[in-house]
């Protein structure tokens, strides 16, 4: 201390660098927006704010006395620079909430300008139901719904005279004895399925299907059917349970099974009538006492189609051996599926096109 | 089948079941149930009386009677009574204060015509025993007075109807179904038919079988001294109501009773009216009959008839003719049994348009045992009830026919079924069923013709070798004659496993095939429907039938080919007799639908088949024989008469495609949106569309794409030709695409190839080119793609525009061309020249120059 030769430069004083900090804090605290912060960048950290011009000072001070200086200098320097950046950070977030306030709209407005379509609940729950099977391994099999009446009758063992064909509300083509039918039923799919594909075969068909009906609350000229075929070594009705009880879950839920029931179709032998559990109460509504069941009337069972063994005649008009394959076959109508399955309850919905009727289904039913 | 259960009970010793409980088991069996009706069981307090005196009240509008009626009380009751039809003495049934009629009709005691009525007297209506009754019911005089008259009567039964397949024509009988139900509760079944039949004297009226293929049993009894005045009796009445048989008189009664009981079709001839022998025999050219219901018929030579000296008097088995039929004062009766072809029988009630109880029962197979004695049974009734004189004589035609055995192996019925039953239940299930099951292969099993025919069809030659199941311990079955519908193994094994219960078969799920999952054809038409309804548009599916008023209103030319329409025998309705050779007015007539239920903004589609008949097509398809595999050459001929059938998508929009709100004006759906539509099925098929203008009806002929693919012309899109638009009474400017899926599957090329993408900078160059305005983009776009070459990656119009600048009869189209390469950044001067290229093509097809030179 005793060498050194104070030069007194006022603003390297303690208090005057204190003053100068407080005033260039309390400048930035004062700022109210971003411009404001700028200027106050410039008047308390810029080139020529006065902790600047004082740092310049330093050099001029006796060695003895710069670090001392230099410390008190650039702490304070260092000081303002954090009060900006703060302040800064600050003024940056109250504009951006201000401008994301200001851009705020009603999220409850309603857009429908491109209202969306769908496809009809009848094409989608056959190709639900085909999906079914083609994840068992079958095949979709198609064919001409202006059929060939022998295929529509005859190879299925429906004779001219036979009583089943008259049951069959038929659409000829042309006169009645073109030998050309609107087909009946998509059976004949099957014969066809039989003719062209190799042994074994297994196949789906859900088609169009055609009779003489006029259009009620349940009838109607125009339905559709999936049928199903599996021709192989050592088939069995209980193949046949096996596979519709497997489906009836897949398409209903675990532990939704089916019921046969003896009945005659000319194409089948032995044949059934094919009932399933009602998916909606399990069967308990037809036990006395427990609520009762719209969907199955509380019968605990729903009729949905006819299955059997292919009739060994049948086989035999489709060029098979029936010494040597057995075959199943079931259907069921698509529209009567819909009306259990999706509670449609009138037919003329179905075919009217009423887009009230079919968007609610969207793409997939 | 409306089978009374009392009925039933007669003949198999049912347990205390109630009707639903029995009716399951019948439909577990295979008799489905219909329904159920009860009657009578509500009815209480109705019991004898019989009429003391009574005195007749004046003053009235009818006669109405005061009577005093003792029903087995200390004092007889007054009864006020507004029939005629009795006598003092005559006992009737009285409702007592507090009974109950059915229905649930209360009868208390009430003044009536100035007096209390203490009672009522009923008829057989009020009773529930007939549907209209004109008088009261008078009771025979040896009822006890005071009698329950609901236990007396039979009042209280439940009918039960049952749905009868086809093949099960025993079924239509009360004795077919008792069998069924005395198997299926296990009980004893009393045969109806074990009627004991008298040795016959001599024959009846004489009658021969001329057409063994139309009839092989027929079988003649006579009755003599018939009462035409005899009243059929009560309970006759109320089974043959119950059983849904109007009754009639006495002799046609006791033909309908029998055929119930029996399940035999009965005809009863005026003895009188007959001349000569009766012969069957198919109708002769020419001929005709009056049948019953007075309608007079023009014969078909196939026509089974029974004729006699005067010709035609009955279309066998299906309606007896008018001047032989049983009248008011026929006392001589000549009851027919026959055995006539299912087939025959069957042909002939179709061609007539005439379903009798009898023809139903004949097409699906009566008992060939039955005639003796059924005709016995009738004759009896006459006798019992009629007071007639049974013929001793009997005329029995028949031609021979062979029984049929099938034979078996034990095993099968459980091959089929996938369970095993033992030998012993096979043999035990068919003989319940009434078959003759005999240990052994039996010489000529199988083999052999069987009836006329029968609702099976037997087969010899390939086909029966085919059908023949062979096997270890061979069993040999003589199905039962009320049984023609048996003629396979397979038939075999239906009984057993039927008796056995369907609802005893496991549950087994067989193992999966390898399949190849859907086709490329049926992924593309799943990928349309999405794609589609994804755009907004919803489907429908309309009936395929047009009338030649759609044709009209589509504007088509006489000579286009959507006028080729196939045309149904019977349509619904005479005004739609085609079928669609077009999507669009079945899709146009729900649009309209649809606008008129209040949405006026609609885009619709439809994918469905069209048909369009080949001109050079014939005019039938053969029906092929079902013995064997048909040929190739067979299979074709049934394709070659077949129209085409290809599968089309089509869309309607009309109204607004884009909606308005609060947002601003939507945009109404246009000619644009039609063909973008198609760009959507032709994405999914990855095929590029082309387009070009055309003129083709119903569409605008300034307004109408018509859509190719490469060269092939897959359909067309554009807005609808106003006068289309005003015939179907369509809001205007409604627009349309149709288009030809079946085509578009034919253009499906596999897997997609994956781009290689480039990571090198795009260049961009922008361009105006003013052509004339005639000129198409479609051709402008192309010639810039074709000029520019390899190095385009995009060419994209952005604006058209027409004006003064551009002069008279031109427009502008702006493009912007878009270039990279794959291995190097482009320079200025490569992009330039392939601009420059690109533009030289334009300008050398089409006459276009860049604009502002």
């Amino acid at each position: 201390m005793s060498h050194y030769d104070p030069v007194e430069v006022t603003p390297l004083h303690a208090d005057e660098v204190a003053r100068m900090l407080s005033e260039a804090l309390d400048a930035i605290a004062a700022t109210g927006d971003l411009d404001a912060l700028k200027r106050a960048r410039l008047a308390h950290a810029g080139d020529r704010s006065p902790l600047a011009l004082a740092n310049r000072e330093i050099g001029a001070l006796p060695p003895a006395a710069r670090a001392d200086a230099g410390k008190r200098v650039g702490g304070a320097r260092k000081a303002i620079g954090e009060a900006l950046a703060a302040r800064q950070a600050d003024l940056e977030a109250q504009r951006d909430a201000r401008v994301l306030i200001d851009e705020a709209v009603d999220v409850t407005l309603p857009w429908d300008r491109r209202p969306a379509g769908a496809r009809h609940p009848l094409t989608t729950l056959q190709e639900h139901i085909a999906d079914a099977f083609v994840a068992m391994g079958y095949e979709v099999a198609e064919g001409p719904e202006l059929e060939g009446e022998w295929f529509n009758f005859d190879a299925l063992n429906i004779s001219p005279d036979h009583p089943a064909r008259s049951e069959h509300d038929t659409f000829f083509v042309g006169s009645v004895d073109s030998g050309m039918v609107m087909r009946t039923q998509t059976s004949p799919v099957q014969v066809r399925a039989m003719l062209s594909r190799g042994l074994p075969c297994y196949v789906i068909s859900p088609g169009k299907v055609f009779r003489t009906d006029e259009l009620d609350a349940t009838h109607t000229p125009v339905f559709h059917q999936v049928e199903g075929l599996a021709v192989d070594k050592g088939l069995t009705m209980a193949h046949l349970k096996g596979t519709l009880d497997a489906f009836a879950q897949t398409m209903f839920g675990e532990g939704i099974t089916t019921r046969f029931r003896p009945n005659y179709f000319p194409f089948t032998e032995p044949s059934a009538e094919m009932d399933l559990r009602c998916f909606v109460c399990r069967g308990s509504s037809a036990v006395p006492g427990n609520p009762p069941c719209r969907t199955c009337k509380s019968e605990g069972w729903i009729e949905w189609g006819g299955c059997g063994m292919v009739n060994p005649r049948v086989l035999v008009a489709c060029g098979i051996d029936p010494r040597e394959y057995s075959g199943f076959a079931f259907g069921m109508g698509i529209e009567r599926t819909l009306m259990f399955r999706h509670n449609a309850e009138d037919m003329r919905d179905m075919v009217e096109g009423d887009v009230r009727f079919t968007l609610p289904f969207g793409l997939e039913v | 089948m409306k089978v009374p259960l009392s009925w039933l009970r007669e003949h198999a010793d049912l347990p205390a079941a109630t009707a639903h409980e029995i009716a399951d088991r019948l439909t577990a069996a295979g008799l489905k149930l219909e329904s159920i009706t009860s009657v009578g069981h509500e009815i209480k307090n109705v019991v004898v009386g019989r009429v003391l005196e009574f005195t007749t009240l004046e003053g009235f509008k009818k006669p109405i009677r005061l009577c005093r009626v003792e029903v087995g009380e200390a004092a007889p009751r007054g009864i006020v009574c507004g029939a005629v039809n009795f006598e003092a003495g005559d006992l009737v049934s009285v409702a007592l204060p507090g009974a109950v009629l059915p229905g649930g009709f209360e009868i208390a005691s009430r003044k009536t015509y100035g007096h209390v009525s203490d009672g009522m007297i009923c008829s057989e209506a009020e009773l529930g025993m007939a549907d209209s009754s004109p008088g009261i019911l008078v009771l025979p005089g040896d009822t006890p007075v005071g009698a329950d008259v609901a236990i007396l009567l039979g009042l209280r039964d439940d009918v039960i109807e049952l749905e009868v397949t086809p093949d099960r024509g025993y079924a239509l009988s009360i004795r077919g179904v008792a069998r069924e139900a005395a198997t299926a509760f296990g009980v004893e079944f009393r045969d109806p038919a074990a009627i004991g039949l008298p040795e016959a004297s001599g024959t009846a009226f004489p009658a021969s079988i001329a057409d063994p293929t139309a009839c092989d049993r027929f079988v003649l009894r006579e009755a003599t001294g018939f009462d035409p005045s005899a009243q059929t009796p009560l309970w006759m009445r109320v089974r043959l109501s119950r059983a849904g048989m109007r009754p009639v008189s006495l002799a046609v009664d006791i033909t309908n009773y029998v055929m119930l009981e029996l399940g035999q079709p009965l005809h009863a001839f005026d003895r009188t009216r007959l001349t000569g022998g009766i012969v069957v025999r198919r109708a002769e050219p020419g001929e005709r009959l009056t049948t019953l219901d007075h309608v007079d018929r023009e014969l078909h030579p196939e026509d089974i008839l029974v004729t006699d000296g005067s010709g035609a008097i009955a279309l066998a088995g299906t309606m007896g003719g008018k001047e032989t039929e049983i009248g008011d004062g026929s006392t001589d009766i000549v009851i027919e049994a026959a055995h006539f072809s299912a087939s025959g029988t069957a042909r002939t009630s179709r061609r007539h348009n005439l379903v009798s109880e009898a023809s139903k029962r004949f097409e699906r197979g009566v008992d060939r045992e039955l005639p003796l004695v059924a005709s016995w049974r009738a004759v009896s009734l006459l006798a019992e009830l009629g007071g007639a004189v049974p013929g001793t004589g009997v005329t029995h035609a028949e031609a021979y026919v062979a029984p049929l055995a099938i034979a078996i192996p034990a095993g099968h019925p459980g091959a089929v079924a996938g369970v095993p039953y033992s030998k012993e239940t096979v043999v035990r299930r068919l003989t319940q069923v009434g078959c003759e099951v005999v240990d052994g292969l039996v010489e000529g099993a199988g083999e052999g013709p069987h009836g006329v025919d029968a609702t099976g069809t037997v087969s010899t030659g390939d086909l029966a070798e085919l059908l023949k199941v062979t096997g270890g311990d061979m069993l040999t079955v003589t199905p039962p004659t009320w049984r023609p519908d048996l003629t396979d193994p397979n038939d075999l094994a239906e009984e057993v496993m039927r008796l056995e219960g369907y609802e005893n078969l496991p549950s087994v799920l067989p193992p999966a095939p390898a399949g190849a999952g859907l086709t490329e054809a049926q992924r593309l038409r799943r990928r349309v429907g999405r794609a589609l309804a994804v755009s907004g548009f919803a489907e429908v599916l309309a009936y395929p039938f047009s009338g030649e008023r759609d044709l009209d209103n589509l504007l088509l030319p006489a000579d286009d080919a959507r006028r080729r329409a196939v045309r149904l025998a019977n349509p619904l309705s005479e005004d739609e007799p085609f079928l669609r050779t077009t999507l669009l007015p079945g899709l146009i007539k729900t649009a309209v639908r649809n606008v008129g239920r209040g949405f006026p903004d609609l885009a619709l589609f439809e994918t469905g088949l069209v048909y369009r008949p080949r001109p050079d097509a014939p005019a039938a398809a053969p029906v092929l024989p079902v013995d064997r595999r048909p040929t190739e050459e067979e299979l074709a001929s049934i394709a070659a008469a077949l129209p085409d059938q290809p599968l089309r998508v089509a869309v309607v929009l009309t109204g607004e495609f884009e909606r308005s709100g609060w947002w601003g004006n939507g945009r109404q759906a246009d000619w644009a949106d039609a063909v973008e539509a198609a760009r959507v099925v032709a994405r999914e098929a990855r095929v590029e569309l082309s387009v070009q203008a055309d003129q083709h009806e119903p569409w605008h002929p300034g307004r109408c794409a018509a859509l190719y693919v490469g060269d092939t012309l897959v359909g067309h899109a554009g807005e609808l030709h106003p006068r289309v638009v005003e015939a179907y009474g369509l809001p205007p400017r409604t627009c349309a695409m149709e288009l030809e899926l079946t085509r578009l599957e034919r253009l499906l090329h596999g897997p997609v190839r994956a781009p290689k993408v480039s990571a090198y900078p795009v260049a961009t160059q922008d361009v105006a080119l003013v052509v004339a305005d005639y000129t198409s983009v479609a051709d402008v776009t192309a010639a810039l793609r074709d000029g520019a070459g390899e190095l385009l990656e995009s060419v994209r119009l952005f604006d058209v525009y027409m004006g003064a600048q551009v002069g008279e009869g031109n427009k502008s189209l702006a493009y912007t061309l878009r270039f990279r390469a794959p291995d190097r950044t482009l320079t200025v001067e490569e992009t330039t020249a392939a601009r420059d290229a690109a533009v030289a093509v334009a300008a050398e097809r089409l006459g276009a120059h860049l604009r502002g030179t």
